[in-house]
């Protein structure tokens, strides 16, 4: 185990896959050379060379049109999508191409891909460069998305992404990127599709994703120390495959359920998932599930407004405290 | 260009391949009027050439990369009558079963990497089809066709750049038959010729070509193949041709001045191959005989496209993942 920051924790995954599997390669704007504009592929043009570590110019549609002619003819390319944001410019290729061509060719066609892309605010770069998109990745047919919120998940998250038969988008998030944390060293591989449980608490389970993971943890030790509520919190870690199990089980457990997400309010990932917990949990629901999200506007730049909207620590205490009546 | 030295047996292949796209097409259009063809279909009545020259051309390994309008360039690589009318019909006998339809023909035992429908999103896919034959060291090389309407999107000009940058083996062929859907492509370019005009932004020699004629054509193909194939990188080639039908099913194309249709119909690229041919010595028993063979197996595939059963319902449900299913949840 070393201790490894989440951009590092990037770029060793990325590693591990490479010199396991020739047919991985790499490519995006300055992800090569200058090893990514996050520093997240330092070192793998150095250790792989240019013909698998690709600069490419800025064409966002041919970065994921030539990753997407790749995967269907033997390779397993990792494309880079600078800032999620940009997926707009690419959009027809995750949703239209990408997504779709296993299903319209009835097989004959596979898509083994990842799209790797830096998501989220923190940065204050405002409403171009800041967004989370993970909602609507999660609304395309045909795609698995994942959201890490630490190193350790970072490398073994997108090790299995790479590993994975389907195309996947993999959303590293900018605020989290110098976060450390021990990471297991040689080969490490986590399965695509299970939430991980990071503390277990009767009065309410809080489900949250990426860099609301470690908010809802530290509310979560303020509730217990200072309020006397005691939380459970769910790291979904990818929002498809879905680990509804692991949701239900929990929601029906405190029968108190909070989402905390930082996409904008309509059509979050939460709506789809407190959907399902009010179909299948119905009965073991003690009160209103609540969402705890960005409200529906643009982001802001300046770092006060952007900490304004955000969902925060003490937004994060305050809606549970509210809900809870305590 | 020579084209004179292009031997027999392979002029009979590229008439062969026209006939049968020619009668293929036209079969199309009498099942949407039986309305045994439902959705929409976009014929290649009138170019044929470009696809017979092209898929005549092409080692079986090669990438064929096509657009909505992608009958032609899909029976060009070998994949059945049967298996594509079967597809426009929505039967289990389709080349994928009803899950794709007209616009979306794939055939990857024939090296038919799909058809596209969103215009010139496919000119990336097929550069990176390119990459990977590159990367892999094989000698298998990705060809794109496309549209005229195609070269005013920018995946046009990213896909071109791209695959100069790397030296790809890849070839942009537009089909220029004139029109972006209704519109002449003229009044909306910026140029006269929508992708010749434009190689030299890419470093590329400017190639324009006589799309109804299949030799030169063909001709073409293999020059670009075998500088693909030799490391030479990528070529971009504008076909001129013409699209006797309207756009789609739904349009009777009555946006086209008067006399224009006539005029490209004198230069039809089935009737005049046939008399090219006559002209250098085939026998008339031989080319009848092959529109008979192609009719013969045309109308045997329409009736066992007919006889062909409906998708199972459940089949809607797989193939959204590897796993064979749809499942995004436990």
């Amino acid at each position: 185990m070393a201790q490894l920051s989440y951009r590092d924790a990037v770029s060793a995954g990325i590693a591990q896959e490479m010199l396991r599997d020739k047919r991985v390669v790499l490519l995006g704007e300055d992800s090569a050379a200058a090893g990514g504009v996050f520093k997240t592929t330092v070192g793998l043009f150095e250790q792989f060379g240019p013909t698998r570590v690709r600069d490419t110019p800025i064409s966002e549609l041919a970065i994921l049109g030539a990753a997407m002619g790749a995967a269907m003819t033997g390779l397993r390319p990792i494309a880079e999508i600078m800032f999620s944001d940009f997926l707009a410019c690419c959009w027809d290729y995750v949703a239209n191409e990408i997504a779709k061509t296993r299903y319209m060719s009835d097989g004959q066609l596979e898509v083994p891909l990842v799209i790797r892309t830096a998501n989220g605010a923190g940065s204050r770069f405002g409403a171009q460069h800041s967004q989370s998109v993970e909602n609507w990745a999660m609304a395309i047919p045909g795609l698995k998305v994942v959201a890490p919120s630490n190193a350790a998940d970072a490398k073994g998250l997108l090790a299995a992404a790479i590993r994975d038969p389907d195309p996947v988008i993999f959303f590293e998030h900018k605020s989290l990127l110098g976060n450390k944390c021990e990471v297991p060293d040689g080969e490490y591989v986590l399965p695509l599709g299970q939430a991980a449980v990071l503390r277990e608490g009767g009065d309410a389970t809080i489900i949250a994703l990426a860099a609301m993971v470690p908010r809802a943890l530290k509310a979560a030790e303020t509730l217990a120390a200072e309020h006397g509520i005691s939380a459970t919190v769910i790291d979904l870690r990818c929002l498809v495959p879905l680990d509804t199990k692991t949701i239900l089980a929990h929601s029906a457990r405190t029968g108190r359920v909070f989402t905390v997400e930082e996409n904008p309010r309509l059509c979050g990932w939460g709506a789809e998932v407190v959907s399902i917990i009010q179909e299948e949990a119905f009965s073991s629901l003690k009160g209103p599930i609540v969402r705890i999200t960005t409200p529906h506007i643009p982001l802001p730049s300046a770092d006060q407004l952007e900490d304004a909207v955000i969902p925060s620590v003490a937004r994060i205490i305050a809606d549970v405290r509210k809900a809870l009546g305590k | 260009m020579s084209t004179t030295r292009i031997p027999e047996a392979t002029r009979l292949a590229l008439y062969r391949q026209m006939m049968e796209i020619r009668y293929c097409e036209k079969r199309a259009y009498d099942l949407f009027l039986q309305n045994l063809v439902k959705g929409t279909s976009h014929l290649a009545l009138g170019q044929e050439a470009v696809a017979a020259g092209f898929g005549v051309a092409m080692n079986k390994d090669d990438y064929t990369f096509c657009t909505y309008r992608g009958h032609h360039h899909t029976l060009a690589r070998g994949a059945s009558m049967l298996s594509v009318l079967g597809e426009l019909m929505g039967r289990q006998c389709g080349l994928m079963k009803g899950k794709g339809g007209s616009m979306h023909l794939t055939s990857v035992e024939h090296g038919v990497m799909g058809s596209y429908a969103i215009v010139g999103a496919h000119l990336p896919v097929a550069a990176g089809a390119a990459w990977s034959a590159q990367y892999r060291g094989t000698k298998q090389v990705a060809t794109a066709f496309f549209g005229d309407g195609a070269t005013n999107i920018g995946a046009f000009h990213e896909a071109l750049n791209l695959a100069c940058v790397w030296k790809l083996p890849v070839v942009f062929v537009c089909e220029n038959n004139g029109y972006m859907e209704y519109t002449p492509i003229g009044s909306v370019t910026a140029v006269e010729h929508p992708a010749a005009d434009r190689a030299a932004s890419y470093g590329l020699p400017r190639i324009l070509i006589d799309g109804n004629d299949a030799d030169v054509v063909y001709q073409t193909a293999c020059d670009a193949f075998d500088k693909a194939r030799a490391g030479g990188g990528p070529s971009l080639i504008e076909c001129l041709t013409y699209r006797h039908s309207g756009h789609s099913r739904a349009d009777p194309g009555k946006y086209r001045p008067k006399g224009e249709v006539e005029e490209w119909m004198k230069k039809d690229p089935v009737v005049s191959y046939r008399v090219r041919l006559l002209e250098a010595g085939v026998a008339e028993v031989t080319l009848d005989e092959i529109d008979a063979a192609a009719m013969a197996t045309l109308d045997e595939a329409t009736e066992q496209a007919k006889a062909s059963p409906l998708p199972e319902i459940a089949s809607a449900y797989t193939d959204v993942f590897a796993d064979g299913g749809a499942a995004w949840r436990n």
